[in-house]
């Protein structure tokens, strides 16, 4: 059973930090932490396809004299595509805030609520 | 030439046009661009049907690099049935964006606004025209992240906030499905759909495929927002400028409603989908949300908004079709959702035609417009009773063979919410019929003129599509057959 734990903690490490930047997307009323809690929870699913690339005992998959097993570079790839696709949303997002403090003067959700709600 | 690489052209041109367009002078040139590329990617996808539905799969691999290592392009009746939807669409669009975008976005933002339309555009066409479950991923967040920019366009200032918020929740829902997708990944090795689809059957019993199905289920079903995940969907409608509202009411969730398809009935093998519960909870969720939606939209007093409600009722049921799982009620949500585009098309056209004029679409605005302005009246008044579903429109149509599904079931409380969904839709739809006709005119609009030709024109051409597909179906029938059949559901 501990082994069983231990054996998988990159995969805890990978839940909790999902869990945690979900937690602070849902939680949080300013702007910019949601963007910071979407980031966490958006890297949280990197560290799990990196972790699922892993092969036991696999080198690092660059050819290389003498070594039979490699780990698999799929998963690598496809990350930096969505690390891309991350950079992209989080600029985005910050230009929207910006956009959304200049039309408000405000970034937190409630505020903005009730601006809306009292006109 | 052509005919080979047709399957790749028809998203590479909008993709490779976004940039030009984006860096062209200001005035209608980036129009024009616009229009071209649309007009020719609804000639390509129709070419791209027929020779489908002649000559079977097409398969083209890019790059050269053989599947399943590579990424194909695999198009059967479906993808080139959901892209011509989406090209036609963006087609009839893009003439009645001209004055519309005039109107509503600042002068120098104009060229950026066709280069996210057409970004927008390619990301739509990619998703239905790919075969690699990852590349999905990508065109989704290509035309989820133009979408975005397009709403943030708004003249209102709730338009950015209803954007962020869009963003917030469409986010989570991709990075769900990328979630879904690498635990699929990690225990069959392969990306792509026909290969996952052959490989699925040996490791259904593994509890990572089924948290795999999960999250990918939960994302896309915040794409296509299905109720309760659609609270993005009124705001983002309401606020988005009108050319936008009307393009992504049309296609957007129309192709996440694809994506489910694909998902539920070709990667997954049969009776994977059927162990689970999400036939049940798809019903569940379909009759809920036709009615809620329902309710709410009468209710409102935006008209746009209330539409946008509607909307969230319509996509009830399609998911409804789904959910029965029969050949059917596939049918019947791919009808509906060809139906649907083509109805909810003309009515925001026929709404953006009053903002055109008014500024605002608000029911204590437009009271007795309907004398002033009787094309714009006439095309809301059709394309409402296509989506009320009278007999001789197209809404007709989907609604019977909704109804046969769930017939078909001895699914009595389906069909009840399916006639309860339609009535609600006479209300709704009456309300706004009535504030334009029966209403006395107020004073400040009794100049307001009819909406000028560019406008009225693409408008009628979807009404007129709205009569002519409740009488002819042999298009929609038929591909809906065929799909059915592609998708290999068998009628129980």
């Amino acid at each position: 059973m501990m082994d069983y734990i231990i054996g998988h903690y990159n995969y805890w490490i990978a839940i909790f930090l999902m869990m945690v930047g979900f937690y602070i997307v849902i939680s949080r009323g300013n702007l910019v932490k949601k963007i910071i809690g979407l980031n966490i929870f958006q890297v949280s699913v990197f560290l799990l396809y990196i972790t699922m690339s892993t092969v036991k005992d696999g080198a690092a998959p660059i050819i290389t004299e003498g070594v039979k097993l490699y780990s698999n570079p799929l998963p690598h790839v496809l990350i930096l595509t969505a690390i891309v696709v991350g950079v992209a949303t989080t600029a985005l997002a910050l230009a929207l805030v910006i956009r959304i403090k200049e039309a408000y003067g405000t970034i937190e959700e409630d505020e903005i609520h009730e601006q809306d709600h009292s006109l | 030439m052509i005919v080979k690489h047709l399957s790749l052209l028809l998203v590479m041109l909008p993709l490779a046009a976004a940039p030009i367009v984006a860096v062209l002078p200001r005035g209608r040139l980036p129009w024009v661009v616009g229009l071209i590329v649309a007009s020719s990617c609804a000639i390509l996808a129709s070419t791209q049907l027929s020779m489908v539905l002649q000559s079977g799969v097409i398969s083209y691999e890019l790059g050269g690099w053989a599947p399943p290592w590579g990424i194909e392009y695999r198009i059967d009746a479906v993808n080139a049935f959901f892209a011509l939807l989406v090209s036609i669409i963006a087609a009839i669009t893009l003439p009645y964006a001209l004055l519309s975008v005039e109107k509503e976005i600042p002068e120098h933002q104009i060229p950026l606004f066709y280069s996210a339309f057409l970004l927008c555009f390619a990301g739509l066409l990619g998703i239905t025209q790919t075969g690699d479950i990852f590349n999905v991923f990508v065109f989704l967040e290509i035309s989820s992240l133009s979408s975005y920019a397009l709403i943030s366009l708004g003249k209102q200032r709730q338009a950015l906030t209803s954007a962020y918020q869009y963003l917030i929740m469409g986010t989570i829902g991709a990075t769900f499905y990328l979630i879904g997708v690498g635990l699929l990944y990690s225990q069959t090795g392969t990306l792509n759909m026909a290969d996952m689809a052959a490989l699925l059957p040996q490791v259904t019993e593994l509890r990572t495929v089924h948290t795999g199905f999960a999250f990918i289920l939960i994302g896309i079903a915040l794409k296509l927002a299905l109720f309760p995940l659609h609270l993005w969907l009124p705001n983002a409608y309401t606020y988005a400028p009108t050319v936008v509202t009307v393009f992504l009411a049309a296609t957007a969730t129309k192709v996440a409603v694809y994506v489910m398809l694909r998902i539920l009935f070709t990667i997954f093998p049969d009776g994977f989908v059927a162990s689970t519960p999400t036939g049940d909870l798809f019903i569940l969720l379909g009759i809920t949300g036709i009615i809620v939606a329902s309710i709410y939209a009468i209710y409102q007093t935006d008209i746009k908004r209330l539409l946008a409600y509607s909307s969230v009722a319509q996509i009830g049921y399609m998911v409804l079709g789904i959910g029965f799982a029969s050949a059917t009620g596939l049918m019947a949500s791919m009808i509906h959702l060809f139906n649907h585009a083509l109805m909810k098309g003309a009515l925001f056209m026929a709404v953006g035609a009053i903002i055109y004029r008014l500024g605002i679409c608000r029911m204590d605005n437009i009271q007795g417009l309907g004398k002033q302005m009787p094309w714009t009246f006439a095309a809301i008044t059709i394309a409402g009773l296509s989506l009320v579903g009278v007999p001789g429109t197209a809404g007709f149509i989907s609604k019977w063979y909704l109804v046969s599904a769930a017939l078909e079931q001895q699914a009595w409380v389906s069909v009840a919410a399916i006639l309860i969904g339609s009535l609600l839709a006479v209300v709704y739809i009456g309300k706004i019929i009535e504030s334009l006709y029966f209403k006395p005119v107020s004073e400040t609009n009794t100049t307001v003129k009819e909406a000028p030709l560019f406008l009225l024109l693409p408008t009628w051409v979807l009404v007129v599509a709205n009569i002519y597909f409740g009488l002819n179906t042999e298009l929609t029938v038929g591909v809906a057959e065929h799909a059915a059949q592609v998708m290999g559901v068998v009628a129980k």
